[in-house]
């Protein structure tokens, strides 16, 4: 079995966000960049696949649609475990744009992990695109994963409790919290095999993007803090009613 | 010529959520002068689907198949594609829950669509078509031009509110093309959580932190949240500890909510935690640590003790109450 995990290259979860002067594009000086999340937790849990006793899952490769700049990010992906890492070099214009880019090779795995979201752009989109675009199954909201022959076992959230499905291969999981306890630090041994692991950059592929961001803007600063003493808490709760009014 | 909106249901019945949907969808389609249409699939009563016309939905379209409650992503995309194709509709929008953020992508690509989602309003411009959405979990928005045909949005929650416009509607029986090998997944085992408000569906949320100290502790809390009908939400050490399950983590790699009024408990506030509530509309803080980022983003605040301010919240709660 061949399992493919998508990385998103974002900036870290602590990044104070800045823009352009016009507001135009984000200012990427000084940003540190890490693996999405939500597709690192994707990857550890690959791993634990690949790692479990009588597993049949020969290889795990990771790919992401990007400039030269995020190899970093995939290299860090090969140092966690896996064995290969392709690059569509492109910039990744919109969500339909990059899963176009994916379709081209996706379709040769038999399960593929996708982030339930990108931690800078919150889309939601590009797992259950790519699913769509290659007509294989998906299911989203996957906290837990495991193989049964031809079938997999899921468990997802859904609106109000939590399910536990039988899916058949090949499939895209679009995975949440949970999907993995820890994401995996990567140790001194793989950070060295990495540096030998291929990473094959591919050509992107004709297409026109969907949406394009055209202004960002920054929330509005909130009002001061209303402090009162903690021995009239009683009062938070009336000032809750008859001030702000959400009681 | 249509908006055409999909509505879920919950054993045959609607949430504020669907009528909170509704309403966005007949104020879209009312700025697009054209009409706003639902569809709703699985069984529900005529009486429950002519509810949504209470908030400006003129025609809705229902199919009481009981095979789509199975919330199979790629059977119920294909059924939305058919009556956003018999509709004629030029934006389609869904709720950004869980079933709806695994549909809109798939129903993307076959209607061709830019998606855009967890939009928190509607359209900053119509022509060119621009709406706005948080980004970077809530350290910053965009506006996003889409520049398809047909376009799907998904609506994050208590971000439109209820607008009562009621019109007259037709319930029409909606006939999509199904066949069984449309319905991929296999329910092994279904868990409800019941007696709890659902987090997306809370308008009060109550939140606690690692300066709770331990999971017994959460009782107050607990008691405060059922007093005032609200849903219970974490910081992320918690749910790691394993004091509170995962499914209550708000923050950047948990939930990202916006209630009317939210409880932080013992919760320092780091940058990611703001990022998941930023868009509540009124933030309440307590905790030790007066320094604490938490009281930047909060209206009220107290500087002190968890375990001293719960029960007076408490004793002010069943006041106001009774």
């Amino acid at each position: 079995m061949k399992i493919l995990v998508l990385i998103g290259n974002v900036p870290d979860t602590t990044t104070k966000i800045k823009f352009n002067a016009d507001k135009t594009a984000f200012d990427a000086n000084g940003v540190q960049w890490i693996i999405n999340p939500w597709d690192e937790l994707a990857l550890t849990r690959a791993m634990e696949l690949k790692e479990a006793p009588g597993s049949t899952v020969e290889t795990i490769v990771v790919a992401n649609v990007g400039r030269s700049e995020t190899e970093g990010t995939l290299r860090k992906a090969l140092a966690i475990g896996a064995d290969k890492a392709i690059r569509v070099d492109a910039d990744p214009l919109d969500a339909a744009y990059v899963a176009t880019q994916l379709a081209r090779f996706a379709g040769e795995f038999d399960l593929v992990f996708a982030g339930i979201e990108a931690s800078d752009y919150n889309g939601n989109a590009v797992g259950g695109m790519l699913a769509e675009m290659l007509g294989i199954n998906s299911v989203s909201a996957v906290s837990g994963l495991n193989i049964e022959g031809s079938q997999v076992l899921v468990n997802r959230e859904i609106d109000g409790g939590s399910q536990t499905l039988g899916v058949s291969l090949p499939l895209l999981a679009i995975v949440q919290k949970g999907i993995a306890k820890e994401p995996r630090i990567p140790a001194m041994r793989g950070i060295m095999m990495a540096r030998t692991k291929p990473l094959e950059v591919l050509q992107p592929v004709d297409a026109q993007p969907l949406t394009a961001i055209r202004t960002f803007e920054m929330p509005q600063p909130k009002a001061a803090c209303r402090k009162i003493g903690e021995d009239q808490a009683k009062e938070l709760i009336y000032l809750l009613r008859d001030e702000a009014k959400v009681l | 010529m249509s908006v055409l909106v999909y509505i879920e249901n919950w054993d045959g019945k609607f949430k504020k959520i669907s009528f909170e949907l509704a309403s966005y969808a007949s104020s879209l389609a009312a700025s697009l002068n054209v009409p706003a249409v639902a569809l709703s699939l699985g069984k529900v009563d005529n009486s429950e689907l002519s509810k949504l016309s209470v908030y400006g939905i003129s025609r809705i379209l229902n199919n009481p198949d009981e095979r789509f409650n199975a919330l199979d992503n790629q059977a119920i995309a294909k059924a939305v594609a058919q009556a956003a194709q018999t509709t004629g509709a030029t934006c389609v929008v869904l709720a950004h829950n869980n079933l709806g953020k695994a549909i809109a992508p798939r129903l993307a690509v076959k209607l061709k669509a830019g998606l855009v989602s967890a939009v928190n309003g509607l359209p900053v411009s119509t022509e060119p078509f621009v709406v706005k959405k948080m980004l970077f979990t809530g350290k910053a928005f965009g506006h996003i031009e889409m520049l398809s045909a047909v376009k799907v949005l998904t609506l994050s929650s208590n971000s439109f509110g209820l607008a009562e416009k009621q019109v007259t509607a037709s319930v029409e029986f909606f006939d999509p093309e199904m066949v069984d090998a449309d319905f991929h997944i296999q329910i092994k085992q279904t868990n409800k959580v019941t007696g709890k408000v659902l987090l997306s569906d809370a308008d009060i949320v109550v939140s606690g932190g690692r300066g709770m100290k331990a999971a017994e502790n959460w009782a107050p809390l607990e008691e405060l949240a059922a007093l005032l009908g609200a849903g219970t939400a974490c910081s992320r050490p918690v749910s790691d500890e394993g004091w509170r399950p995962h499914s209550e983590h708000v923050g950047q790699t948990g939930k990202i909510i916006a209630p009317n009024l939210y409880f932080a408990f013992g919760i320092s506030g780091a940058i990611q935690h703001l990022g998941g509530v930023s868009s509540s509309k009124v933030i309440v803080a307590v905790n030790k640590d007066p320094d604490a980022p938490i009281f930047e983003a909060a209206d009220y605040g107290i500087v002190g003790d968890v375990a001293k301010v719960l029960p007076q919240f408490i004793e002010a709660v069943k006041e106001i109450k009774s």
